[in-house]
């Protein structure tokens, strides 16, 4: 499906989103559809790791993609299309959370204090978890689930900076921080996953289901 | 300079990004070769990164972007098309907007991306020089921390890597990314 042409000998011009948003505020509705198609998956991601729900968070991405569509002439160009969504897809997971979920409680670990230090545990027979493994869905399961136990001021960063790749710059302004707080709590949110994870610790990991013959599942 | 652990770890983060200073970075990577611990997290914090940021983690619910593009179809303003009558429009949309930039460079002879979901890049000098590994998706300069099986890369050409179906690493080359 091609949603960005590309080429070596002609390689100025990308997808021409601006274009595209442009004929959508002319009238061409359904173009939107294309508009969107390549960041659902991402924005749908968003307002998981915000709401830990797959109905609210499916529902949320409805709401958020058709406010976009309904302000899609209050979009400025110097933003990207993507954080924008993106920051919509915030507000109404952050909306919905405090309607219909006032008064869940958030994980113990968020109510760490961010400002003192961090320390990272030492595991005596770290190893790697290769990238292949994420084939599996029980790793890819384990990783979420690792995900979910974080507070959520470090969950939200850690899905826009490491999962949709903003720049610190883009998810400070997303979330409406400042990017001291965006690297504070990336640092913290990537050290406790890297225990979380660590297999064998009282981490996320079932030693049953991993450790099983001695072996690690990588 | 010689640091201490505490402030290895406070600045994994920032060694990971390529944001630290010359003399900073000279200093961690001292501390790492005698450290064990410290090794430990930054490489465990460094594949947190990898395994996190691989598009396979992006997983929807199924059915998901049907329902929601169904859900559009029936808040759009004056358009009562019938979800098949959609598709019909929006690929013959594709079509069109890739036809403004298209002509020679057929979409449809693009090598496959090695990645599913990764996104092909912009703009990329085709004699740049990149590393590729055998098993990996994407190219990268040398030196990223994100290469992916190190034992295993080799260098060639941006045009070669294109050719073979790498994407741009979205750490070290996401000048050439579009979304």
């Amino acid at each position: 499906m091609p949603e960005e042409v590309t080429s070596l000998e002609h390689p100025a011009k990308p997808f021409n989103e601006e274009m595209l948003i442009q004929r959508i505020r002319d009238g061409e509705h359904d173009l939107f559809y294309e508009l969107i198609r390549p960041y659902e998956r991402r924005v749908y991601s968003t307002a998981f790791a915000i709401l830990r729900n797959e109905a609210d968070a499916e529902d949320v991405v409805q709401e958020a993609v058709l406010k976009a569509f309904k302000h899609i002439r209050q979009f400025r160009a110097e933003a990207r299309f993507s954080t924008w969504l993106t920051q919509i897809t915030i507000n109404e997971a952050r909306m919905w959370r405090r309607k219909e979920h006032a008064n869940i409680m958030e994980p113990i670990i968020d109510r760490q204090d961010e400002e003192g230090n961090y320390t990272p545990r030492d595991f005596a027979d770290w190893r790697e978890i290769p990238l292949e493994t994420l084939e599996r869905k029980e790793i890819r399961q384990k990783l979420a689930e690792a995900l979910a136990a974080l507070g959520e001021k470090y969950r939200e960063i850690f899905v826009l900076r490491d999962m949709q790749h903003l720049s610190i710059e883009e998810t400070a302004n997303a979330l409406g921080i400042s990017t001291a707080s965006v690297k504070t709590r990336l640092l913290r949110a990537r050290l406790m996953l890297r225990d979380l994870l660590a297999p064998g610790f009282g981490g996320s990991w079932s030693t049953k289901l991993f450790l099983a013959k001695g072996t690690k599942p990588w | 300079m010689v640091i201490s652990c505490e402030e290895v770890w406070r600045e994994i983060s920032n060694y990971l990004e390529g944001e630290v200073d010359p003399s900073l970075r000279a200093a961690m990577e001292e501390h790492l070769r005698g450290c064990k611990h410290c090794t430990a997290v930054l490489d465990g914090t460094r594949n947190v990164v990898q395994l996190y940021g691989d598009e396979r983690m992006f997983e929807v619910p199924l059915g998901f972007s049907h329902r929601l593009h169904r859900r559009l179809e029936k808040n759009m303003p004056g358009n009562r098309r019938s979800f098949l009558g959609w598709m019909v429009a929006a690929a013959a949309a594709v079509l069109v907007a890739g036809s403004f930039e298209v002509a020679r460079s057929s979409v449809f002879s693009r090598p496959e991306l090695r990645s599913e979901h990764a996104q092909p890049g912009t703009g990329v000098p085709p004699d740049m020089i990149v590393v590729v590994s055998a098993n990996g998706k994407a190219f990268h300069v040398a030196g990223c921390p994100f290469i992916h099986d190190k034992a295993h890369i080799q260098t060639i050409q941006a045009r070669e890597a294109l050719r073979q179906g790498y994407a741009p690493c979205v750490r070290c080359m996401k000048k050439y990314l579009t979304a």
